[in-house]
C-alpha cells in the first residue's frame, strides 16, 4: 500500500512551525548564554580555595549531570514554584532548567581548560601584582578559550536538541507545534518529518562548525 | 648604612610535616645583593617565594620598609597568626619583583606585550607610557629588536631576559631571582648573567638563588649558605666562599668543584 504524501498541510502551517522555531531559538540562545555564564562561576567554585565551596560546586555539577534533563525541566515547572512560592511561566521554567543543565557541563569544560594552564602562568602573572581576576582574564582564559571552543560548540548542539523537551511543559517551541499539528491533522508523517528537517537545518551547520574547529585546532595545536 | 628595605623575623615555612624554613631572620638593605646558596631541597626557593608570598609563611613576619605585611589575627586559643588579604599581597608583589627558573612568560603575548602587561593591567598606565617604560627595560637587557616576537621564537636566554625586563618594568624595590640560569643551555647562561650584572651595577637591590658561585662571588655583597632551614653561614663573598668557617659549607663548596673565581 502506497502512502499518499500531502505536504499541502505542511505548507499551510509553515508559519506556525516557523513561530515554533523562533521560540526554540530563543530558548536555545538564552539557555546557552545563561548556562555559559553560570558554568564559569561554578567552575571557579570547583577550584576555590575554600573546601566547602568546592564541595558545593561539585554536588551541583554531579546532580545536573546524573539526572535526566527531562526531570530537571519538569521539576523546575512543577516543584520549584512550591519552593519559591511563585508560579513560573513554562518558558521561564524551561530556560532555568536548560540553563542550569548546561551550566553543569560548561563548568567542567571551563575547569578542564583552566587547569590545563601550567601553574607557572599563574605565578608569572601574580608575581607582577595581578589580581586573581586579572590573571584569569588576561593570562589564563585567552590561552584556553580557543582549546575549549570545540567542547562548547558540542555542548551548544546538545542543548539545541534538548530544547525539544520543553514541549512537555507546553512551551510553544518547534517540537510542541509539531506535535500539536500532527494531532490536529492526523498527518504525523509529513509534519514530524518537516520538524526533524528544520531541526537538522538549524543544528547541522553547528556540527560542521564544531568539526571544522576541531580539525583546525588539531593542525595548529 | 642604608635603610632596611625588606626584612623577615622568625620566618618559618612548613609543608605538612616537613619544616623547610625554621626561623629565618633576614635584613636586606637598599642596594644589597644577596646570593643564597645551598643544596637542592634546602629551601632556597621557598625562602624567596615567601618574600613575595608565592608561598604563605607558616609563622613569622615579613616587613617591607619596616611595615609588617598582613594583619595579626588572634585566635580563641591565644595563638596569633597573620592574615594576608589578596589586595595587600598584590601591592607587595608590585614592590618585590620575581624572576623564575622557568621564565613563565605569557606565550600568547609578544615580547613587548609581556613587558607591558603589568604596567597596563596592574599599574593602569596609558598605552604609550607603558610602551615607553617597557622599551627602556628591553633595551637594558639587550632585546630591543625582538619586540614583536612571541616567546616560543626566542632562545631560553632571550626568554629569561624578557622575564627580567618584565619584572623590572614594574620598578620594584627588590628583585628576587630564583635560579635564573638553571634551565638554560650552558652557552646561554652568560647573556643572562650579564643582564643581571648590569642591574647590579645600577644599584638594584636583589636576592639571587644561584649555583653560579663564581658569579655570586663577583656580584654579591653578601652570601648566605642555607642548610636545614636556617642560615648556616653568612658573610661577604670572600668570607663564605673562600674562607668558610663551617664544615657543612666547605663540603657544599667542595661539591661545586668546577667553581673558580
Ligand atoms: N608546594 C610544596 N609542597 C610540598 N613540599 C614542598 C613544596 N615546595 C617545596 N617543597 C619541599 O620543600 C623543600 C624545599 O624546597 P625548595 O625551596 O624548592 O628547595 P630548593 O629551592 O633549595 O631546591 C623540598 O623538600 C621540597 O620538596
Ligand atoms: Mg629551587
Amino acid at each position: 500500500m502506497a502512502y499518499e504524501w500531502d505536504f499541502a498541510i505542511v505548507l499551510e502551517n509553515l508559519p506556525v512551525l516557523l513561530r515554533g522555531l523562533g521560540v526554540m531559538l530563543q530558548l536555545w540562545l538564552s539557555a546557552l548564554a545563561f548556562g555559559l555564564a553560570a558554568g564559569f562561576v561554578i567552575a571557579l567554585g570547583r577550584m576555590a580555595a575554600a573546601a566547602p565551596l568546592r564541595l558545593l560546586a561539585r554536588c551541583y555539577v554531579e546532580l545536573f549531570r546524573n539526572t535526566p534533563a527531562l526531570i530537571q525541566l519538569i521539576w523546575f515547572y512543577y516543584a520549584f514554584p512550591i519552593v519559591i512560592g511563585v508560579q513560573l511561566t513554562p518558558f521561564a521554567a524551561a530556560v532555568i532548567g536548560l540553563s542550569l543543565n548546561t551550566s553543569a557541563y560548561a563548568a567542567e569544560i571551563f575547569r578542564g581548560g583552566m587547569q590545563a594552564v601550567p601553574r607557572g602562568q599563574w605565578e608569572g602573572a601574580s608575581a607582577l601584582g595581578m589580581t586573581h581576576a586579572a590573571v584569569l582574564r588576561r593570562v589564563v582564559l585567552p590561552q584556553v578559550l580557543r582549546l575549549m571552543l570545540p567542547a562548547f560548540t558540542n555542548r551548544a548542539i546538545e542543548l539545541a536538541k534538548t530544547t525539544s523537551l520543553a514541549s512537555v511543559l507546553a512551551v510553544q517551541e518547534l517540537m510542541y507545534q509539531g506535535r500539536l499539528l500532527s494531532a490536529t491533522y492526523y498527518r504525523p508523517m509529513e509534519i514530524l518529518t518537516t520538524v526533524a528537517l528544520i531541526y537538522f537545518m538549524v543544528i547541522w551547520p553547528g556540527s560542521l562548525l564544531s568539526a571544522w574547529l576541531e580539525r583546525r585546532l588539531a593542525r595548529h595545536g | 648604612m642604608a635603610d632596611i628595605v625588606l626584612e623577615t623575623r622568625g620566618l618559618c615555612k612548613r609543608f605538612g610535616p616537613i619544616e623547610v624554613l625554621r626561623g629565618i631572620d633576614l635584613q636586606v638593605r637598599a642596594g644589597e645583593r644577596i646570593a643564597i646558596i645551598g643544596g637542592s631541597g634546602s629551601g632556597k626557593s621557598t625562602l624567596l617565594r615567601c618574600l613575595n608570598f608565592m608561598e604563605t609563611p607558616s609563622e613569622g613576619e615579613v616587613l617591607l620598609d619596616g611595615v609588617p605585611i598582613g594583619a595579626p589575627r588572634r585566635h580563641r586559643d591565644g595563638r596569633v597568626t597573620t592574615a594576608y588579604s589578596p589586595a595587600a599581597l598584590c601591592r607587595v608583589r608590585q614592590r618585590v619583583g620575581m624572576v623564575f627558573q622557568q621564565f613563565n612568560l605569557f606565550p600568547h603575548m609578544t615580547v613587548i606585550e609581556n613587558v607591558m602587561e603589568g604596567l597596563r593591567t596592574v599599574k593602569r598606565l596609558p598605552r604609550a607610557e607603558a610602551r615607553g617604560k617597557a622599551l627602556a627595560q628591553l633595551h637594558r637587557v639587550g632585546l630591543a629588536e625582538k619586540l614583536d616576537a612571541y616567546p616560543a621564537r626566542l632562545s631560553g636566554g632571550q626568554q629569561q631576559r624578557v622575564a627580567i625586563a618584565r619584572a623590572l618594568a614594574m620598578e620594584p624595590e627588590v628583585m628576587l631571582f630564583d635560579e635564573p640560569t638553571s634551565s638554560l643551555d650552558p652557552e646561554l647562561v652568560g647573556e643572562v648573567l650579564r643582564s643581571i650584572r648590569t642591574l647590579a651595577e645600577d644599584g638594584t637591590t636583589m636576592l639571587l638563588v644561584t649555583h653560579e658561585l663564581g658569579f655570586a662571588f663577583h656580584v654579591a655583597t653578601r652570601v648566605i649558605f642555607l642548610a636545614d632551614g636556617v642560615f648556616h653561614e653568612t658573610g661577604t663573598p670572600d668570607a663564605v666562599l673562600r674562607h668558610p668557617q663551617r664544615e657543612r659549607t666547605r663540603a657544599f663548596l667542595a661539591s661545586h668543584a668546577e667553581f673558580t673565581f
